[in-house]
């Protein structure tokens, strides 16, 4: 196990920047999430860690020894990948043992440890199926157990769910955040889909065109986002502008947000409350409702906002006696204000 | 006009072309086993002239030379060529498209040139005629071959499981061994099995490069026709073509040559 840092990185490939300086770095047996949209850098981040991405310049520490000169076969990292890359000629225990044969550890020892990490995935009775002859969920499962097998100093997960429906991914979630305790191995693990990222680490990372605009624990970046794009990524977010007055920030439509010195504030969706009658609260607004959706336990409200779409997220009987169209109060209280900064 | 009719047209224009492909070889093949020397009829079945075969030391010792050249051409040419698709598919350096698109002319220059140009370079080189420039010739041949088709098979390789394999800790040689061969292995045995058809088949660089003394089973037939033309020479030109015909189905066998199955 290892504390895996990377410091500078800066990558180009043509004009395009993957990486722009990204400095960051990850605890020693912590789950932390790299996160952003397509084409933000977050994969050729973790293949620079791996090393198939050679930076343009800056530093990777695995443990204490700067690894930018060290071929991928001698970094010590478990990779799983995007579509698991299980050898197709090969059986789940020779795909298993593949790490441990090229080490030239054999016999005995070889197979105690293969029987063991496919113990550890669940697996022990697939050994001698082929990779065609499992289901999704299963090869996804001999990828980890063939990656964490060798005992590498840092597991690398390139979107390992990305490939599974979204029930079997909700299972593989909690195994492998079960797996990932009972070994205490540091991982990162790169994913586009924000509430898996908030499900599984204890740290996240947020990139954004080649930067990185924001870490920490999953909780503080979602309650306090900092900047309309990660406010936006990370969860929903209702973004309303205005300029900053001397008492607070004044709304487009007159409305005063008291003791808020920036531009514009962000309200989660789940934090707002729609009532027909004017609200006590000062922070109110006036809009139109457009829709209503019912979607079982939770329902969502559009609304209609100074020509911005606002959503209300609530248990659907909290919506009772909201008019399906025309005016309504919007309202939230001061601790689910969120000040956005501008830029 | 109705679809069954154009089908029919189509039948037709297939039956005609497998018609004039394998006419000939089949007149030959049937002419081989007929008693007349001269091709006369009616038919009378006679093995005469593989016996005859069997006793022309000549005949025999160019045979013999062709297969083993060929095989040494098809480990030659299978061992580079393989290395060389690997080496296009796996790296990217300055110059790789130019290399690649460079492959192809040789495949389309005809071999008359070829092999001229070949015996002038090699008579400059020092290398001359003879068994070595035969087979370095062949080898420039069937490159070509191996390497298209062994590029054929990558294409449909997974990199990640390249890059899987190494992250596991393999050396590029254990990766190659490990993962890459065993999945180009039947583009490999295909493009083995051309390299020895071409070398097997072939006549006119066969002819420029071999010394007059030492001659491949083609450069013999030709020169056996000159002379005079016997049913031996139809009863040798029976076997080849049955040797090259059982390649080309076991290379269509393992490539996809000519579609998929």
């Amino acid at each position: 196990m290892a504390e895996i840092r990377v410091e500078n990185l800066i990558k180009t490939y043509g004009e395009a920047r993957a990486l722009d300086n990204v400095t960051l770095a990850f605890a020693d047996g912590g789950f932390f999430g790299l996160l952003g949209p397509s084409g933000s850098g977050k994969t050729t981040l973790l293949r620079a860690i791996a090393g198939f991405v050679i930076p343009d310049s800056g530093r990777v520490f695995i443990g204490d020894s700067s690894v930018e000169n060290t071929p991928v076969e001698k970094r010590e990292i478990g990779m799983v990948f995007q579509n698991y890359a299980l050898f197709p000629n090969m059986t789940v225990a020779e795909n298993v043992g593949f790490g441990l044969a090229v080490r030239k550890i054999s016999g005995q020892e070889r197979t105690q440890r293969v029987r063991d990490a496919l113990e550890l995935v669940q697996l022990g009775p697939y050994s001698d199926r082929k990779p065609h002859q499992l289901s999704g969920g299963q090869r996804q499962r001999v990828a980890m157990a063939r990656a964490i097998v060798t005992k590498p100093r840092v597991l690398l997960l390139d979107e390992p769910l990305s490939a599974l429906d979204k029930a079997l991914r909700i299972d593989m979630q909690i195994e492998l955040k079960r797996i990932q305790r009972e070994i205490g191995i540091t991982t990162i693990f790169v994913t586009h889909d924000q509430e898996e990222a908030l499900t599984l680490s204890d740290q996240i990372g947020i990139l954004k065109d080649g930067r990185l605009i924001r870490h920490g624990a999953p909780r503080d970046v979602y309650s306090d986002p900092r900047d309309e794009f990660t406010a936006r990524f990370l969860g929903e977010a209702n973004i309303l502008s205005g300029t900053p007055e001397e008492k607070g920030l004044r709304l487009r439509d007159g409305a005063l947000i008291s003791k808020v010195k920036t531009g514009s504030i962000a309200v989660r969706p789940e934090n707002m409350r729609i009532t027909p009658a004017k609200p006590k609260s000062p922070n109110c607004l006036r809009a139109e409702m457009r829709q209503r959706i019912f979607a079982g336990a939770l329902g969502t409200c559009v609304l209609d906002w100074q020509g911005d779409v606002i959503k209300v997220v609530a248990r659907d009987s909290d919506f009772y006696g909201v008019p399906d169209t025309g005016p309504v109060w919007l309202s939230w209280s001061d601790d689910s204000t969120i000040e956005i900064a501008d830029g | 006009m109705s679809n069954r009719f154009l089908s029919r047209i189509g039948l037709l224009y297939l039956g005609m072309i497998l018609f004039f492909l394998y006419a000939p070889i089949l007149v030959m093949a049937v002419m081989s086993f007929n008693a007349s020397e001269f091709y006369q009829l009616p038919f009378s079945y006679s093995t005469e002239w593989y016996e005859r075969l069997q006793r022309n030391d000549e005949i025999l010792t160019a045979a013999w030379r062709s297969v083993w050249i060929a095989i040494i051409t098809t480990i030659i040419a299978t061992t580079l060529g393989t290395s060389a698709a690997i080496a296009l598919f796996r790296y990217e350096f300055t110059g790789k498209r130019v290399l690649q698109v460079l492959l192809f002319p040789p495949i389309a220059i005809p071999w008359l040139i070829t092999g001229t140009a070949m015996l002038i370079f090699f008579f400059g080189v020092g290398i001359g005629r003879g068994t070595p420039a035969v087979i370095i010739g062949h080898v420039a041949l069937a490159l070509p071959y191996v390497i298209v088709v062994v590029t054929a098979r990558l294409s449909t390789f997974d990199r990640s499981l390249e890059e899987a394999a190494r992250s596991l800790g393999a050396s590029a040689w254990q990766v190659t061994r490990g993962v890459t061969l065993p999945w180009i292995l039947p583009g490999v045995i295909a493009g083995g099995l051309f390299a020895f058809a071409v070398s097997f088949d072939q006549f006119v660089v066969s002819y420029f490069l071999a010394e007059p003394g030492d001659s491949t089973l083609p450069v013999l037939i030709y020169t056996a026709i000159r002379k005079g033309f016997t049913p031996e020479i139809n009863a040798v030109s029976t076997i080849i073509i049955a040797i090259s015909m059982g390649i080309m189905l076991l290379a269509a066998r393992f490539s996809n040559f000519g579609g998929e199955r």
